[in-house]
């Protein structure tokens, strides 16, 4: 059956104030039962206090064959890493 | 407290439903029809299971007999447990499953609303702890229904076939007798005949939605709370207590 199903992505909030991060995917026939099987797939240690579940294929991604012209010009521009600002101690995730 | 004749058995009841249903869910695990659904099954099974943990302790405790959950799980023979009939039933295929979590739900959550008001303190906080489980048993279990119901031609044919086959068994669920009558005259057990309007009114709504008929209603079976279980609770027993029974000093 599940390979009828379309495959979604899950995205899980941890907890308030955090971003969704990416934890895997499902298979599932509809928007309903996605968020339902991503409950009881990655959500069952407390792990998060929201889901988002997107259908694969409405996902758009670089191309690891241009990861190169892409990414590579970064790799010298340390500059960019703002190192030099101090971080109060209350400023917690980053 | 003093003990309570009646509140030992009642709490077997509560506790012996929990656990049948759960080890009967376990048994899709490898099996169901998709990964996502077989986890989703299983967890359903171990929220069971781990009521059932809780209730038969308090029984255990209540007896007063140095019998704890284990003891009562594994070393009680299928005459003795207290399990009403729809539970023990085989799994059939997915569709009869549902039918089943969805019925047994659906009466199990009313019924922790009203014992989470318990005269026993310790029943209500279990109660508390369970309701809100099998809160999302009955949205998970009626969202299938609905599913398999306004699904394909053959998804709403096994679905009929599934609630036909336990409407026999939903009667007994709302049975009250006089164990459970003096409990409820204390404020300690919930009157099942009260609950039943809100069981109907629910039921109704989501075979609506899923645009299924009325079960067709055939004559009622029960007799679970008083021992007089059909012939799969001891098969399901045997393969549930065979590890114990035949290690009793195994530790895991």
């Amino acid at each position: 059956m599940s390979k009828d199903w379309p495959l979604w992505e899950v995205f899980i909030r941890a907890r308030g104030g955090l971003s969704h991060k990416h934890v895997g995917s499902v298979h599932a026939p509809d928007a309903g039962l996605a968020i339902r099987h991503a409950r009881d797939t990655y959500t069952r240690r407390l792990e998060g206090v929201s889901i988002w579940a997107v259908r694969s294929t409405d996902i758009v991604a670089s191309d690891p064959a241009q990861a190169g012209p892409l990414f590579e010009p970064a790799e010298t521009k340390v500059y960019r890493h703002p190192t030099f600002y101090d971080i109060p101690p209350q400023v917690k995730h980053i | 407290m003093a003990a309570n004749p009646h509140l030992f058995d009642y709490l077997l009841r509560l506790g012996d439903d929990g656990l049948i249903l759960g080890q009967r869910l376990t048994e899709w695990c490898g099996h169901a029809p998709a990964l996502e659904v077989d986890l989703g099954l299983a967890n359903l099974g171990l929220d069971l299971i781990g009521q059932a943990t809780l209730l038969l302790g308090l029984a255990g405790e209540v007896e007063g007999k140095g019998r704890d959950a284990d003891r009562l799980a594994f070393h009680r023979d299928v005459l003795a447990y207290r399990n009403c009939l729809l539970v023990e039933q085989p799994n059939g295929d997915f569709a009869q499953t549902i039918a089943r979590q969805f019925l047994f739900s659906t009466a199990r959550h009313a019924l922790l609303e009203g014992l989470t008001a318990s005269a026993e303190p310790r029943l209500a906080e279990i109660a508390a702890k369970a309701v809100k489980e099998v809160r999302y048993h009955v949205d998970l279990a009626a969202d299938w229904v609905i599913r398999l119901g306004d699904g394909t031609g053959e998804s709403r044919r096994r679905m009929i076939e599934g609630l036909d086959w336990f409407w026999r068994f939903v009667d007994e669920m709302f049975d009250m007798d006089p164990v459970e009558q003096a409990l409820a005259a204390e404020g300690i057990a919930v009157d099942r005949t009260a609950l039943r309007p809100g069981f109907d009114a629910k039921v109704n709504a989501v075979l609506t939605e899923a645009t299924l008929p009325a079960p067709v209603y055939p004559r009622a079976v029960r007799g679970g709370r008083i021992g007089h279980h059909t012939e799969h609770l001891g098969h399901l027993l045997a393969t549930m207590q065979f590890l114990p029974r035949t290690y009793p000093e195994a530790v895991w």
